[in-house]
């Protein structure tokens, strides 16, 4: 290996080095303690409601599961209270769940850069010594890592206080409300919401457009994926099987795509649910690479920024 | 060494240029006025120094050749951008922080000591502070990084006239001290008449003139006649503004290099103060005034 030593050119860029990434941790810290407190508060307070009424839940859920004869009227009274109290509090909360990323994107992400842009501190920022692109790059970065750790860790959470309704109410963890709640997906979408969020405010400029453009572009990419790509991830079975769609749903039931009859056979397309993992993955995939092609843009259009 | 070169410089938004074919040599250690009435292209030409905004056209060079913007040029120069930026949720304290983490000299002490001899509290918020502690903030901010070039786009535009002696005390005791050039740029003159010993003056996008104050002055005279004979005078000298009376002309004529040929009977010679000569240049059409630059030679400045 030939060591190429170079003259020192007094005064040239190579003697300065670039700025250590950890300055910008408490740049970053200081600048955005709002989102970095306030998430995690948020979703501290909601875990220990969750953990309460999951509690709570599993309970009611386990003595329902025992009650025996199942048509008797205490054990029918037991299903009506459960179906009425506890799913109101699991329904309302797995709405919330799947609207979460989508207003984390809006009130996190899209203000990132819009502010420094609305309000010109970005004249500020722009001309430190830092740069401008490592002080985007470092940014997003860490505001990324600590949204994906913190809802990683709640959506875990938010699966266990679910479980006891897959059974009950006819879902499984391919519906496509449940799916987004768990695995490694919440936190995907999460962190996908945060970089769109980010780039918007950088394309408009502008914090209330930039939410708004936000809200719009998840719910699109979120209606798609629900609607048309998310059956595709895995080849789908195809049989002729009678046992499905009779009698109750049960959370081993496959997600049906299709039926329809030959003759008086009827034909099933779908999906068994021990494909959970490997759609997991590869939905978690995507949207981190479309995250980070979203900050790659987002730095782009830092640089390319005039003032 | 110059601490601000450009060449055919010029920055279009859309289809207009804000600024264009702008050549200019700023040595160091210069107090320099950027002066133009608004909407002159003075805070394009800051911003693409500043490394902000990138040339549609030519060059811009700084701190002796560094392109601007490039990681040598953001460290040696401080920017203080119109109406001084500085994140109003966060405390004094926090933004002589923020500006110490986000660059590779930081002088906290000085900071520190200048802000509390300007009786600005380091736990206050920056939003809660009045325009001019605001600006003296981000002076101190700025200067604190121990920059050799500041850039100062408007500074004195919100202020009174007390907070704007104290900043340019400011700036001319960091003059004194560390030798810094100073950029600064105001569309009124008279804040800098007494210290500008620099002058560039912009307007429509372009350089009107240019040169060490003390040079522009000795180059130009108000000449004073009768009006009859103000035809046939003028045509031996570039007027820059021809104004006629009934009975009397003033002409400002760029002087000759022999200062000879100024005196003839009946008319006299005067020296022009600086905001005359100024507006002069600025009003008088393209026409009758060619852009002046005048070149100094660079000179070693201490450091």
């Amino acid at each position: 290996m030939t060591v190429l030593t170079m003259p020192a050119q007094p005064g040239q860029d190579h003697a300065l080095r670039p700025l250590p990434w950890r300055r910008m941790a408490w740049v970053t810290w200081r600048q955005h303690r709002a989102t970095i407190i306030t998430l995690p508060a948020i979703l501290g307070a909601v875990s220990v409601f969750l953990l309460i009424a999951g509690l709570k839940i599993h309970h009611d859920y386990a003595v329902l599961t025992a009650c025996h004869p199942f048509q008797s009227n205490a054990c029918q009274q037991l299903n009506s209270n459960f179906n009425q109290t506890d799913w109101t509090i699991g329904n309302t909360l797995l709405i919330l769940m799947n609207l979460a990323p989508a207003l984390l994107g809006a009130f996190a992400g899209a203000p990132v850069l819009a502010r420094e842009l609305e309000t010109g501190t970005f004249r500020y920022a722009w001309t430190q010594g830092y740069g401008r692109e490592r002080w985007t790059i470092a940014k997003l970065t860490l505001l990324a890592v600590v949204i994906v750790a913190v809802t990683a860790a709640f959506s875990q959470l938010f699966t266990w206080f679910f479980r006891p309704f897959l059974a009950q109410e006819s879902l499984n963890v391919l519906s496509a409300t449940v799916f987004a709640t768990r695995g490694v997906v919440f936190a995907a979408w999460t962190l996908a919401a945060f970089t769109i969020g980010a780039f918007c405010g950088m394309l408009l400029r502008r914090i209330v457009p930039a939410m708004a453009i936000t809200l719009g572009v998840y719910l699109g990419f979120a209606l798609l994926t629900w609607g048309f790509l998310r059956k595709y991830y895995v080849p789908s079975v195809v049989s002729s099987g009678a046992a499905l769609g009779n009698g109750p749903i049960t959370p081993q039931d496959p997600w049906v795509l299709s039926h329809w009859f030959v003759g008086s056979t009827q034909w099933v397309r779908y999906i068994p649910v021990s494909r959970f993992w490997p759609m997991q993955l590869i939905e978690g995939g995507w949207l981190l690479v479309l995250s980070a092609l979203l900050i790659a843009a987002t730095v782009w259009l830092v640089r390319r920024r005039a003032a | 060494m110059n601490i601000i070169d450009t060449d055919g410089l010029g920055k279009r938004y859309g289809d207009t240029w804000a600024l264009r074919g702008c050549t200019l040599a700023l040595p160091a250690g210069h107090l320099a006025a950027l002066v133009g009435p608004n909407g002159a292209g003075k805070t394009t030409l800051m911003n693409m120094t500043a490394g902000l905004a990138v040339p549609t056209a030519g060059t811009v060079t700084v701190l002796g050749g560094q392109p601007a913007g490039s990681a040598a040029a953001l460290d040696g120069i401080a920017f203080v951008a119109q109406d001084a930026p500085v994140y109003k949720n966060l405390s004094v304290a926090d933004m002589l922080h923020l500006t110490g983490n986000l660059n590779r000299s930081f002088d906290r002490d000085f900071a520190r000591a200048r802000l509390a001899e300007l009786g600005i509290g380091l736990k206050k918020k920056s939003g809660k502070l009045s325009g001019g502690q605001q600006a003296q903030l981000a002076l101190t901010l700025a200067l604190a990084r121990r920059p050799r070039l500041l850039i100062l786009d408007e500074p004195l535009a919100a202020l009174d006239p007390l907070a704007r002696q104290d900043f340019l005390a400011t700036v001319m005791t960091a003059m004194a001290d560390d030798g810094v050039s100073v950029l600064l740029s105001s569309h009124a003159l008279a804040d800098l008449d007494r210290v500008a010993d620099y002058l560039v003056v912009l307007a429509g996008g372009e350089v009107r003139l240019a040169g060490e104050t003390d040079d522009l002055l000795a180059c130009h005279r108000v000449l004073t006649g009768p009006a009859a004979e103000a035809d046939a005078y003028a045509g031996e000298f570039q007027v820059v503004q021809d104004r006629r009376g009934r009975a009397q002309a003033h002409l400002l004529v760029r002087t000759p290099e022999p200062e000879a040929g100024l005196g003839r009977p009946g008319w006299e010679a005067h020296q022009i103060g600086l905001e005359e000569l100024v507006l002069a240049y600025l009003r008088a059409p393209g026409a009758t005034a060619r852009p002046l630059v005048l070149h100094t030679e660079p000179t070693e400045v201490a450091r």
